[in-house]
């Protein structure tokens, strides 16, 4: 697999994405956000957590409009596949790849611990490699998590079972419990939960693992 | 700086950000985190791992909850952007910090040993460049501020606080690091307190030159600054360096690909000058190394702290009764409100997040790891500052080995009152006598350091306040003790329990008393229960050091911790919550706990079987309540205190 790890000015979880990648296999490459092409022959596109142009604006809004996300948006609309956590989500959501959006979280504080999330769908590269229903751990650490679409956008996503992961105690006030949605065609994953932060004994937990191994399996010699 | 192996340094340090956090506590604390951050990076060390060592008044103060919510919502807010995880750090309240909370600050960076940038120029006409943020009219004063005592006229002062652009920093470091590697970089200065003035001022002293600045070409955030602003200014997120003219294309294309500021504000010269041009006026012209070198030496008078009075009686107290006390206040109940405002593992090398001893981050890509703690005792300071201050060093010491590290270097953050008072002198070199004998009885030295004068309000002082942060360095994993209690495991502790109650968190808490002299420190102790310590790390299931709130709280937390009960066998309160020092409580197995045993024997050193864990209760000689009940107050107390 060939991933492709963007860096934006203020992303701050890029290595580690990037070490979980490579610790499931994947050839990764680092790309500055001023680049408008993306490497050949790129697998997935990952977009990593940090406080990309500081936050400013809004989460997300600067970044999406970098060179880099013409490269992104249209390696997704080519059936690529990409995966966006935290600030990474929150740059999908803004780019429009990905419904919704983030907002401050319910409790208006920044959040940083392990949290219990359901696996909702496995019908993906990103969850096949869990059990449907599966309970996992996985640690958060944002401001602005709450996640919200309107009502008629929610019930499609239910519809099409386009809800990756859900809270199992709601940390942010995200509609529906939500943590992670796919695109509709099933390859665009955002999640605010850091995966890359539990793919090591050492960070407490390997329920980080299998998203990273389900994507080598989709993607092998892909 | 200190050397950790294979070629590696960690650069820390740690500084306070008292009154600027007092004044605007988010902006205060948060270029509290970023000053520190830029110290250490400045050095060529990419931050790994932040600490903090909050003080605040009593909670029913009216500044309290807006001064903590503030505080840590802007150590989060910088600390957490910058992208560089908190992983230790103290809270504590008491009525002498109502009108002046203390914010010190800690950061760690590891950097190549042979890549280590300093801030003395050399070569004449160098070009002097300044990098990063724009410069503006804030936090002009602000170092002249930070050095007085507070009063009424403090709302005035808001001005004089610097406002932080986390992002700005990230990047200018980023820059910085790549700078570094270009070669382009002769010498480094960030601009802290008194802005361009001082950076400049120190570069050249440093390295025997002389600067000439042309305030004209300084990047400026707003029209019609003047040269005393510009010289004053502590705009954040700011460093002047020195650079070899022939790399400086290279050295502007990082800079333009990170979109900082750079631009060529003057030059070095052989006289012995600070000159400072703006527009065709000449506005400044002083001997440099006079400006630099000729500071005032002050040997202020001082006296001796008195000998405290002993302690009278203390009442007994059901020891349920005592540990409610404790963990139902906010400066021993559990301070998850405060640390999951943090980012505690960006980097996703955090082995070991706050909340309980040391934190310890992995040195990326090897087996090492490095252990963090900040400590001190400001009540058994003011009761005697040579004690106090020995001891501040003893429980940074002993946290650092209880998480199997080798502990190998500290740095110092004193806050004191008016050193103009001989009284207030007299606790400030009675702590430094007692560090300095720790440091040297413990090898474990004193690097790097910060000192806070003048934390008064209207004449009252704060309690003397020397934060120690320490470093340890764990060689390798399997030398970690990383493990928690678990049920059927015995309780031993290692040291010799006396029952010292002076000064102690039991009667502070729970009789509101201050009284008696604080626990002697005996460091050939302190270092023999130690060494037994990182000596038998294999046999130690899980440790923690004896410290506040002495064997009870030590106890409960590393049961709680782990969710189990536990049942001590003591039930009387000298030894349940006396505070002597040098003692570790230890959690492991029968079979490891006899081999123990034998070993203590054989070193000489006490080692007391005191209970065992298990089952769903906490048991203190006849007294006993559930661990549930218990973990509840202790995991709401804070929040309900303070929130």
């Amino acid at each position: 697999m060939k991933a492709a790890v963007i860096v934006f000015p203020g992303s701050n979880c890029d290595r580690d994405l990037a070490v979980a990648l490579r610790a499931a296999g994947a050839d990764v490459t680092m790309v500055w956000h001023k680049d408008a092409v993306l490497p050949d022959r790129v697998d997935l596109v990952a977009v990593p957590g940090g406080f990309s142009f500081g936050d400013y604006l809004r989460c997300g809004a600067i970044a999406a409009q970098s060179p880099v996300c013409q490269g992104l948006v249209a390696h997704a609309r080519r059936g690529g596949y990409v995966l966006g956590v935290c600030n990474g989500f929150q740059v999908l959501a803004e780019t429009g790849l990905l419904p919704g959006a983030l907002m401050r979280n319910a409790g208006l504080k920044f959040v940083c611990r392990p949290v219990e999330l359901q696996v909702t769908t496995t019908d993906s590269a990103f969850t096949q490699a869990y059990r449907p229903g599966q309970r996992i751990t996985v640690p958060i650490a944002h401001h602005d998590g709450n996640y919200f679409v309107d009502a008629p956008t929610l019930e499609r996503l239910r519809g099409e079972d386009r809800i990756a992961f859900t809270y199992c105690d709601n940390p942010n006030g995200s509609v529906a419990d939500i943590a992670g949605i796919l695109s509709d065609n099933r390859r665009v994953l955002g999640m605010m939960p850091h995966p890359e932060r539990a793919v090591d004994p050492a960070h407490g937990g390997t329920d980080g693992v299998p998203m990273f191994a389900g994507l080598m399996a989709q993607l092998v010699g892909a | 700086m200190v050397d950790i192996g294979d070629g590696q340094a960690l650069v820390f340090k740690m500084e306070s950000h008292n009154h600027p956090s007092y004044i605007e506590p988010y902006q205060g604390a948060a270029t509290g985190v970023g000053g520190i951050l830029r110290d250490v990076f400045t050095m060529g060390a990419r931050p790994i791992a932040a600490m903090n060592s909050l003080s605040f008044g009593m909670p029913d103060h009216p500044r309290t909850r807006a001064l903590v919510a503030g505080v840590v919502a802007g150590v989060g807010g910088y600390g957490n952007c910058f992208g560089v995880p908190t992983v230790g750090g103290e809270v504590r309240f008491d009525p002498s910090y109502n009108g002046n909370c203390l914010v010190n600050a800690f950061a760690a960076g590891l950097a190549d040993a042979d890549k280590i940038f300093y801030s003395a120029a050399s070569g004449v006409g160098m070009p002097v460049v300044y990098l990063g943020a724009k410069t503006g009219r804030d936090g002009v004063g602000g170092a002249t501020m930070a050095s007085a005592e507070f009063d009424d006229t403090i709302e005035e002062k808001r001005p004089t606080v610097q406002v932080g652009d986390p992002f700005t920093e990230k990047c200018l470091m980023e820059a910085c690091m790549e700078l570094m590697r270009t070669g382009a970089v002769i010498s480094i200065q960030d601009m802290g307190a008194a802005g361009l003035t001082c950076s400049a001022v120190e570069m050249g002293d440093k390295g025997g030159l002389g600067i000439r600045l042309q305030l004209d070409d300084v990047p400026q955030r707003e029209a019609g600054m003047t040269a005393y602003e510009m010289m004053l200014s502590e705009s954040q997120e700011r460093m002047l360096m020195v650079l070899r003219p022939e790399k400086e294309a290279a050295a502007r294309a990082v800079f333009e690909k990170w979109d900082l500021d750079f631009a060529i504000v003057g030059e070095t010269i052989p006289e012995d000058r600070f000159l400072i041009l703006h527009g065709n006026e000449v506005k400044a012209d002083l001997p440099l190394a006079t400006l630099a070198g000729s500071a005032p030496e002050y040997d202020r008078p001082w006296v001796p702290t008195p000998a405290a009075a002993p302690l009278g009686d203390v009442p007994h107290i059901d020891p349920i009764a005592g540990l409610r006390a404790l963990i139902g206040s906010p400066n021993y109940a559990a301070k998850n409100w405060v640390w999951e405002q943090y980012d505690t593992q960006v980097g996703g090398d955090t082995l070991r997040r706050p909340g309980h001893g040391s934190g310890v981050v992995r040195v990326h890509g090897t087996g090492k790891a490095l252990a963090f703690t900040s400590d001190v005792t400001p009540r058994y300071v003011r009761a005697n500052p040579v004690e106090g201050g020995k001891q501040a060093v003893a429980e940074a010491w002993r946290n650092l080995v209880a998480v199997g590290a080798r502990p190998i270097a500290a740095t110092d953050n004193l806050n004191f009152g008016n050193p103009e008072k001989p009284e207030i002198m007299g606790q400030f070199v009675g702590a430094i006598e007692g560090i300095g004998a720790a440091c040297r009885a413990l090898d474990f030295p004193i690097v790097s350091g910060n000192v806070s004068l003048y934390n008064e309000t209207d004449g009252t002082g704060i309690l003397p306040t020397p934060t120690i942060g320490g470093v340890g360095l764990i060689a390798a994993p399997d030398l970690a003790i990383a493990g928690t209690a678990r049920p059927g495991w015995i309780a031993l502790v290692l040291g010799e329990t006396r029952g010292h109650l002076g000064q102690s968190a039991l009667l502070a808490e729970a009789f509101g008393r201050a009284e008696g002299d604080a626990p002697p420190v005996d460091l050939d102790a302190e270092r023999r229960a130690g060494e037994f310590i990182l000596a038998n790390h294999a046999l130690i299931g899980a440790c923690t050091d004896l410290s506040d709130g002495g064997l009870a709280l030590a106890a409960f937390e590393m049961a709680e911790a782990a969710g189990t009960g536990v049942a001590l066998v003591a039930g009387d309160t000298a030894t349940l919550f006396g505070e002597d020092q040098a003692r570790y409580l230890i959690a492991c197995p029968l079979a490891d706990a006899k081999a123990l045993t034998a070993a203590a024997a054989e070193a000489g050193l006490h080692l007391t079987e005191v209970g065992a864990f298990g089952g769903d209760a906490v048991r203190m000689g006849g007294a006993s309540a559930s661990l549930a009940e218990l973990s509840a107050l202790y995991r709401s107390a804070f929040a309900a205190a303070v929130a």
